[in-house]
């Protein structure tokens, strides 16, 4: 069988693993589809909101490991640090079974490419004494400043239209082009 | 003073005057001084210089790379030297009618005016050294920007015209053609230095370049250089004619315009080599379309009443004579060209001086208008005279002999049409140049005389020297042969 | 000791001067700390430079963490030089802003330009100096956002929409940029740049000439460069370009069309060549080709643009959009020598660009308009600043003995060498359009009759007459001796080139 072919083909099961790529393509495409049609200056900041989320979630979900829990140490990796950690506990025993219910829910997801796993990943699959196998925690954090980027962008434009408000009377950008042609 | 150094002295002097100028700019009569010393100087200099180059030497000075891989260098070469004589010995000249002119024609921006004035005298000075195409393109363009000014001088809608079509033309040429061309010769040799024998035969040679490449490449060089004023790209010059006469005097009769045709020159012998030309027969074109740009352009000067307008003309059907002799590739045009830079850069001067002066005398510019008016001004219309058989090329005119050689090339080559149209447009200049002292010395005058006179002595003084020079150049013509022929030997 | 961190202070001391500037509040001290900050920085860029010239690269490990698992600050050849000009020019044109800012800010609010204004340095420095993929994205949002406010803070109403529009457009191209990132982190689990590009040694599988490896790192590759082409104004994604340029306060215009899209260009540059190296992106993937032709689309396109200008900013903002896409030529010619072209273009676009924007400064200060014809005869009343206007735009055509026919020369030398005849010719055709913009200003300014304003006005301030004349200065001064311009392109060109072949 021809490589070429088995890329192109997509299985239930693979449909069904990619579950929420498919969510964060529609989410992308809705966003920026807002974005591009809408008149309304507020509409199009929530458009642009919607398509920022979609990659949010593209992070995080190829942060996901399956079977992986949550990145904490649990408490007998911690014996071999200093004892700050434990207050770090509950919240674990907390994050453990949710996140494993999710990875039942989806077992197909894979997060490597083609079908070799990346390095670092077995990495961290193996750093583990334990044996447990942790999700990626860097995809999560990244997108913490990227939420905070998200907000920045977000808060200047809505003060941007506010003031655009105050200046034209209208957020409605084929009225203001009518009012900046006529003066 | 070494060699080395009288090069440097000829680029620094200029620029010295230059700065010189701007320094005493609210004192005029020290601000003259300062460019009357430091051309002299120069003029000076550049004779000593002279005496080493046609003796044999070719000095050099490299300055270093400007961009990596092209160099700003400098090698001195007999064609290069005459070219630096007759700019220097003319600027003189000029200096001493531009006060005369600028003063008593209370023009504005002295100061600008002659600043900008030695800066084109540095760039020509620079062209006129240059040992690679590159040095020349970089002083070609620093000629187009600085004498931009001078063009639009009186600065009215009129001047902005001008300079309009001036600047569009030269720099358009220069940018779409010209440096095109130089990319396509570096590409093509690997390097851009003038060489005797040229550099383009090796390359032709082994087979990089083919004839009808190089007939392209000709023409992109031939074109791009739009300072040798070849139809169809001869406009700027009428258009740069609103520029003070004695702008028009040096620049567009010396500096600007044998810049452009000394730059084909330099193209054809030390890129191309005369030996590549003649034997593949690439610039038969360009022979035909010089020959056009003669004729016609002799033909619109005829129509031309404006004085300063018809001098225009008659200058690019000069020209082309140049850019003729360099086409032809043959030994005796390539030297009777160079030599037609000397000749018709002292007649064609004289003649815009006596433009000048008829105007600061006597408010005239208009050809109709000149009856009688050369016996109120009997020494302006006698140069004038003088300096027509010259440009004629009639005996003891000094163009006599540059036309002669440029007929034996013709005939050397074979190219009996092209004879033909030297000796119609040589009666076309007697048609168009001698009725203005005819009209001036023999019909009655329409006003009363008496109300015009001579221009200002600084203006006639230097006219009537230029004048003579242009006779005497008619005796040392055999000099200047020999001085030329060492460019015709390469490889 | 201060000396191995000087790589970190020179993002952390604007970082930090900035919320200083809030805090101070007083409109003297935030201008006099802005202006001892980015001369701080420039000085850091010079060290820098000159540590790289004789050294070879820095490299420092935020917090001791060593690459690839910590951040990693690299000072290379490329990160060197852009850092060095965009430092140069921030402190020159801040140098030169309190008499402009003063006339087209309102006072309350001037404390807020300083602080942003370094907060933008920090971002376009930071670009530069982080090796690591998603601290740029981070920078660059950084720069984007106090971009947006700066332009903001322009006189007119249009000034905060066309701040808006520039916000959604950049806001999309960063996203892009993120989707991009993220991709590759998928891909090598990395985001250090040159430990990413190690990586993607591998996942790239070339069979000959035939594409094997990963559908990723396509899709990717897409993401980032649709992304940066929005950042960089490239052709048809400049939308944004004029009216961000034309409403924002002149001192912001000087600014970022001295630096905001060269840094961009920056980014493309890490991008392409070092992260998916030019194999990828110019053997396997026609990127040469589509860079090549919307250059050439867009640089008649915006030119033409330009000459129909009845507005001198927007006039100068449409040469710019012609502007980067000579840049994005010599990229997209992928040798050294187009390479170096376009590097060299950065630098020298820089400087003229940045000098004519500040003539236009001094020309709004005194006469109250951008419109040409409320600028005629202004070269009568203020001869000094109209000069430098033809200095400037006499680097802008490309005329010798100015940085801008550098530029073009080793373009042109870059095309005719690699057979590329037409781009030569367009090129030099083009070049002919910036002669009818720029002279059609210096016309206005020189042969018209002065119109009321400018008959009235008077000659700008020394002190913005100084800094507008080192800048002009300065791309003249490159222009003939091109030792260091020239000389760090080419080791650029050539260290971009051999990493990877």
């Amino acid at each position: 069988m021809s490589n070429d072919l088995w890329q192109l083909a997509i299985t239930t099961e693979q449909f069904k693993g990619l579950y929420n790529y498919w969510i964060v393509i529609f989410l992308m495409m809705t966003g920026f589809f807002i974005v591009i049609s809408r008149k309304n200056m507020i509409k199009t900041v929530i458009g642009l909101n919607i398509f920022q989320t979609s990659v949010f979630l593209l992070y995080i979900t190829m942060g996901k490991v399956n079977n992986g829990t949550a990145p904490i140490l649990g408490p007998e990796d911690a014996h071999h640090d200093d004892h700050s950690h434990d207050k770090s506990h509950d919240a674990e025993h907390a994050a453990h079974p949710f996140l494993n219910q999710i990875s039942e829910q989806t077992p197909a997801q894979n997060v490597s490419v083609g079908n070799e796993p990346t390095a670092p990943l077995e990495v961290l699959a193996e750093a583990g004494n334990s044996g447990l196998i942790y999700s990626n925690p860097l995809p999560s954090v990244l997108m913490l400043t990227a939420i905070v980027v998200g907000i920045a962008t977000t808060a200047l434009a809505l003060a941007l239209i506010v003031r655009i408000r105050e200046d034209y009377g209208t957020i409605e950008e084929d009225e203001i082009l009518i009012l900046d042609r006529e003066s | 003073m070494t060699p080395e150094m009288m090069i440097q002295l000829g680029m620094g002097l200029p620029l010295l005057a230059m700065a010189l100028v701007g320094l005493t700019g609210s004192r005029p009569n020290v601000r003259e001084a300062c460019t009357l010393i430091t051309s002299s100087v120069l003029f000076y200099v550049t004779c000593n210089l002279a005496s080493f180059v046609f003796a044999g030497q070719r000095p050099e000075w490299n300055l270093g790379e400007m961009i990596p891989g092209f160099e700003i260098a400098f090698r001195v070469e007999p064609l290069g030297m005459l070219f630096a004589l007759v700019a220097s010995g003319l600027w003189i000249l000029t200096t001493v009618y531009a006060i005369g002119y600028m003063r008593g024609h209370h023009e504005k921006h002295q100061t600008r005016f002659f600043a900008c004035f030695a800066i084109a005298i540095f760039a020509a000075m620079a062209a006129a050294f240059s040992a690679n195409l590159f040095t020349l393109f970089v002083a070609y363009e620093a000629m187009t920007i600085s004498t931009y000014p001078l063009v639009t001088h009186h600065g009215d809608l009129k001047a902005r015209n001008g300079g309009r079509v001036y600047l569009g033309i030269l720099l358009s040429t220069s940018v779409a053609f010209f440096m095109l061309a130089i990319a396509w010769t570096w590409s093509v040799c690997g390097t851009l230095d003038f060489r005797e024998g040229g550099i383009l035969g090796l390359a032709h040679a082994e087979g990089k370049i083919s004839d009808t490449q190089l007939g392209v490449l000709l023409g992109l060089f031939a074109f791009g250089i739009g300072k040798a004023a070849l139809m169809p790209f001869h406009r700027w010059l009428p258009a740069a004619m609103v520029a003070p006469t004695p702008v028009s005097a040096l620049l567009h009769a010396v500096a600007v315009v044998k810049v452009g045709v000394f730059t084909v020159l330099k193209v054809c012998v030390y890129i191309f080599g005369i030996d590549l030309m003649s034997q593949t027969g690439i610039s038969d074109w360009l022979c035909y379309v010089a020959g056009a740009t003669i004729l016609l352009a002799s033909l619109v000067a005829m129509t031309k009443d404006n004085l300063k307008a018809r001098l225009a003309y008659s200058t690019v059907s000069q020209l082309a004579y140049i850019t003729l002799g360099a086409a032809l590739a043959t030994d005796v045009s390539v030297i009777g060209g160079g030599m037609h830079i000397a000749m018709h850069a002292v007649g064609k001067i004289t003649l815009f001086f006596c433009a000048g002066a008829i105007y600061v005398g006597a408010h005239k510019t208009n050809i109709s208008d000149m009856r009688g008016l050369g016996r109120a001004m009997p020494l302006t219309f006698g140069a004038f005279f003088i300096a027509s058989l010259s440009i004629i090329g009639v005996p003891p005119g000094g163009g006599a002999w540059s036309k002669w050689l440029l007929a034996l090339g013709t005939v050397e080559s074979g190219k009996l049409a092209l004879m033909a149209a030297l000796m119609i447009s040589s009666l076309l200049n007697i048609a168009y140049l001698i009725p203005i002292p005819i009209r001036g010395f023999m019909t009655p005058p329409g006003e009363k005389p008496k109300t015009f006179k001579e221009a200002p002595m600084m203006c006639v003084v230097p006219l009537c020297i230029t004048a003579v020079g242009s006779v005497a150049l008619f005796f040392v013509a055999e000099q200047i042969y020999e001085w030329l022929k060492p460019i015709t030997l390469g490889g | 000791m201060i000396e191995h961190h000087l790589p970190i202070l020179l993002i952390a001391i604007p970082l930090m001067a900035a919320p200083c500037c809030v805090l101070i509040h007083s409109r003297r001290l935030t201008q006099l700390l802005a202006l001892v900050v980015c001369w701080l920085c420039f000085g850091i860029s010079v060290w820098l430079m000159t540590k790289v010239m004789y050294e070879g690269a820095v490299t420092y490990n935020l917090g001791g963490w060593e690459a690839p698992y910590g951040i990693v600050y690299v000072v290379d050849y490329l990160s060197a030089f852009v850092m060095l000009f965009v430092s140069a020019l921030a402190a020159i044109v801040l140098t030169y802003a309190p008499t402009s800012v003063q006339a087209e800010i309102p006072e309350p609010k001037q404390y807020l330009f300083y602080a942003t204004y370094l907060l933008c340095l920090t971002g376009l420095l930071g670009i530069c100096i982080t090796g690591d993929l998603f601290n740029v994205f981070v920078f660059l949002e950084i720069s984007s956002l106090s971009t947006y406010a700066m332009i903001s803070l322009g006189k007119t109403r249009r000034a905060p929409l066309a701040a808006f529009q520039y916000l959604i457009m950049g806001t999309i191209g960063a996203t892009f940029i993120l989707i991009g990132i993220g991709l590759l982190y998928q891909m090598t689990g990395t985001l250090n740049m040159a430990d990413m590009a190690q990586k993607l040694e591998a996942v790239r599988a070339v069979d000959g000439e035939t594409w094997v490896g990963s559908r990723t790192m396509l899709v990717a590759f897409a993401f980032m460069t649709v992304g940066l082409s929005i950042k960089m104004a490239v052709f048809p994604l400049h939308s944004w370009l004029p009216n961000a340029y034309t409403y924002a306060p002149s001192v912001v215009t000087c600014f970022i069309a001295a630096t905001a899209t060269k840094v961009s260009v920056y980014v493309f540059l890490r991008v392409v060549y070092e992260i998916f190296t030019p194999t990828f992106a110019f053997s396997i993937l026609p990127l040469d080709t589509a860079l090549m032709a919307f250059s050439l689309i867009g640089i008649f396109v915006a030119s033409l643009a330009a000459i129909y200008q009845t507005n001198i900013k927007r006039l100068l903002a449409y040469s710019s959009i012609a502007q980067i896409g000579y840049m994005l030529l010599g990229i997209s010619m992928a040798n050294t020598a187009g390479l170096t072209a376009g590097i060299v273009h950065m630098f020298n676009h820089a400087l003229i660009k940045g000098g004519l924007f500040m003539v236009v400064g001094c020309l709004i200060l005194r006469i109250g308009s951008a419109k040409l014809e409320d600028l005629q005869g202004a070269g009568k009343t203020m001869p000094w600043t109209s000069f430098a206007w033809v200095l400037g735009g006499l680097g802008l055509i490309g005329v010798p003995l100015t940085a801008g026919f550098v530029s073009k020369w080793l373009l042109l030398t870059a095309a005719v060498d690699s057979q590329h005849w037409w781009v030569a010719t367009l090129m030099l055709l083009s070049s002919l359009l910036a002669l009818v913009y720029v002279w059609r200003v210096v016309e206005t300014l020189y042969f018209a009759e002065p119109s009321e304003q400018a008959a009235s006005a008077k000659e700008a301030p020394p002190l913005m007459l100084i800094t507008t004349y080192v800048v002009v200065g300065a791309s003249i001064v490159f222009g003939i001796w091109t030792e260091f311009s020239a000389g760090v392109a080419l080791e650029t060109a050539q260290q971009l080139l051999g990493v990877t072949q």
